[in-house]
């Protein structure tokens, strides 16, 4: 079921209570999430996406703004009669019933004609067991299995009643590295199996990525970017999307364009045209964001950087350099490990792929547009 | 030799404890038995009369004894469900509402900070007939068109009643404390959970919290049971100290009597009246935690 958020705004009183104004935790979002896909909400902590999912599943009314299910307004309709699943970062397995107890629980919330006898219930739940794949731990206790079957078993509960939308809070973040990566391919494979319109909140880029039909990105309350991991990726509305994708981070430098060059520190490292935006006689100051794999060394390069170490990781190799326009201390190319690094007197030149260098606004940080030429 | 030396070390270390618990605990304990079963023993020339079953013959026949247990039954029968389940409604209501919390929770923690025979007086002034007046909850009861009734000296019922109450609310504060806390510590996503599949509050209460809260409510029965099988000093606050005279005597009442009492001065027949309480509270306990393995849920 497609999901439309129109103006979404949520505020809390302040815990201090000093402190007369409200804390905005979701600030007039709207946005649509398609129906059948898996979306991800992205950002960092206390960014707003739980209180978004929150917002969707119903637990929580905003203080202004519609919730749309398909075409029906659902934002006064309680959070039971919305028909979401909704699954807990700490899972909220009720740990006194076996696996097939909890997920029977919400089928025995059922009355009237929906009523199931105990036989229908079981039938149920044993098939969201098997298609999660734990049909064969259903006597046992959450408290004896794994973080990742504790997992399958909420995922389970929450699909029991085939909701029209499945929600997930940090689904992946109580799980250890190997278990998160084996979960998250899991979870797009329940995904596709179902077609259920589900939204997992995560401030792991990388798991947004990698599993996401569309992320979208927030950053304090406010909607900042929604698209195809790939397109938001190699297109960053603004410089904190540029920063939030990608590891390791884009390098931030501060440049100038002056006529038709882009001028990092001394040296022009690329001849552009900006689209839709005028050049001042005396330049134009920008954020320059180049992505780590952006960089080809080469002894003729454009852009040069004061080497302080190579690590080698295997499948290619990071440059560790500084630069005196950076806005980190340090910046970080990745290159392949079969490429020569040359060095003369500490000094490692590159050249510039354009298509991962992304241009910024100084002021207010947002995406500039330009060609090449 | 180097093991051997540790040995004694770890026996050293032990030393102060096991003095301790010797002369105050484990050699009572065995005293008491001993006694319970020496016929007509006597403190002063440290004598006895022959050994036997003698002493719990006597206990068992004496009406007094009868009424105790009778007593101290129905105290445990009624105060122990009454006080947990009451605890449990306003656990419930306290943590369902949120001005006024703490007001209420310090008003709900009073009895227990407050003295046995303080409370005793407030009951007086409550329930007991003078010259003077017949007492707060008289008064209401003929407002209502209802005779009097002498709760502290009257009838058996009337007396019971009174004592049950005044148990119930000595009990209430700190049960109430203990299961605020525990329905505070229940994970809040349980709810949550619960209320997304469009879960019934009953449903909820009996499925979740109860459950959550089980071995809070079981550490409360047992320790309720007990407290109530040991009830005394309540009982002296309310109706003085000649409890046999006034019928209200308790187990432990009976046991203290036997021993300095007005008519005490006999530690054979306390000491087997103790015995008496003892099994009876092993048994209990021992049944209550048979019942808890199938319903407590840690």
């Amino acid at each position: 079921m497609k999901i439309t958020l129109d103006h979404l705004t949520k505020r809390f009183p302040n815990r201090n209570k000093k402190i007369r104004e409200d804390v905005i935790a979701v600030n007039d979002f709207t946005f649509e999430i398609p129906d059948g896909k898996l979306i991800g909400l992205l950002g960092p902590s206390g960014c707003g996406k739980s209180t978004t999912l929150n917002l969707i599943s119903g637990l929580e009314m905003p203080s202004s703004g519609r919730i749309y299910f398909g075409d029906t307004d659902v934002t006064d309709v309680p959070a039971e009669h919305r028909g979401v699943g909704l699954v807990f970062q700490n899972y909220a397995l009720y740990p006194h019933l076996t696996v097939l107890d909890n997920i029977m629980f919400p089928l025995g919330n059922l009355r009237g004609s929906e009523k199931l006898t105990k036989e229908q219930m079981r039938d149920k739940a044993m098939e969201v067991a098997k298609l999660v794949q734990i049909d064969e731990l259903i006597e046992r206790r959450p408290k004896e299995l794994s973080g990742g079957q504790q997992q399958r078993v909420a995922i389970a509960r929450a699909l029991v009643k085939m909701p029209s939308v499945l929600l997930l809070d940090e689904p992946l973040s109580n799980l250890d590295a190997r278990l998160r990566l084996q979960t998250r391919e899991e979870l797009a494979r329940i995904q596709h199996e179902t077609g259920i319109t589900t939204v997992f909140v995560t401030h792991d880029q990388e798991e947004a990525m990698s599993i996401s039909d569309q992320i979208v990105v927030m950053k304090d309350g406010l909607f900042q970017q929604m698209g195809k991991p790939q397109d938001v990726y190699d297109h960053p509305d603004n410089l904190f999307v540029a920063k939030f994708l990608g590891t390791p981070p884009i390098n931030v430098f501060e440049g100038t364009v002056k006529g038709d060059k882009l001028f990092v520190g001394d040296e022009a490292i690329l001849s552009l045209k900006l689209e839709n935006a005028e050049v001042p006689e005396d330049g134009r100051k920008v954020y320059v964001g180049i992505r780590p794999e952006g960089f080809i060394p080469a002894e003729d390069g454009e852009f040069s950087v004061s080497l302080s170490k190579i690590e080698v990781m295997g499948r290619d190799t990071s440059v560790v350099a500084t630069h005196p326009a950076a806005q980190a201390a340090t910046i970080r190319a990745i290159i392949a490990s079969d490429a020569p690094v040359n060095a003369k007197d500490g000094t490692v030149r590159f050249r510039i792929k354009p298509a991962k260098l992304h241009l910024f606004d100084s002021a207010d940080e947002t995406r500039i547009d330009f060609h090449v030429i | 030799m180097k093991e051997k030396l540790r040995q004694y070390k770890a026996w050293l270390y032990l030393l102060p404890a096991i003095l301790f618990l010797g002369v105050f605990m484990v050699y009572p304990l065995v005293d008491v038995i001993v006694y319970s079963f020496e016929e007509g023993f006597n403190f002063v020339t440290r004598t006895s009369q022959g050994t036997g079953f003698f002493n719990y013959s006597y206990v068992l026949h004496d009406p007094y004894f009868v009424q105790a247990l009778k007593n101290t039954f129905l105290i445990v029968i009624i105060t122990v469900p009454v006080s947990t389940g009451f605890a449990l409604l306003l656990s419930l209501a306290l943590s369902s509402i949120k001005p006024l919390r703490n007001l209420y929770q310090t008003v709900y923690f009073l009895p227990y900070v407050t003295n046995t025979l303080a409370v005793g007086l407030v009951f007086m002034v409550l329930f007991k007939k003078t010259a003077y007046t017949d007492g707060m909850v008289n008064l209401l009861l003929n407002a209502f068109g209802a005779p009097s009734v002498d709760f502290i000296d009257g009838p058996y019922w009337a007396k019971m009643l009174v004592m049950c109450i005044y148990t119930v609310w000595v009990v209430l504060p700190f049960k109430v404390l203990i299961l605020t806390s525990a329905l505070a510590s229940v994970n809040p996503d349980y709810y949550k959970a619960a209320r997304v599949d469009g879960t019934r509050p009953s449903r909820i209460f009996f499925k979740i919290t109860l459950p959550m809260i089980s071995p809070m409510v079981f550490y409360l029965i047992i320790t309720g049971f007990i407290g109530a099988f040991k009830a005394y000093s309540d009982e002296v606050a309310l109706f003085g100290t000649d409890l046999n005279a006034a019928g209200m005597n308790t187990m432990v009442g009976y046991v203290y009597d036997m021993l300095y009492g007005a008519s005490g001065g006999y530690p054979s027949y306390a000491s087997a009246a103790a015995l008496l309480l003892f099994l009876i509270v092993l048994t209990i306990t021992c049944i209550n935690l048979m019942v808890s393995r199938r319903s407590v849920h840690y």
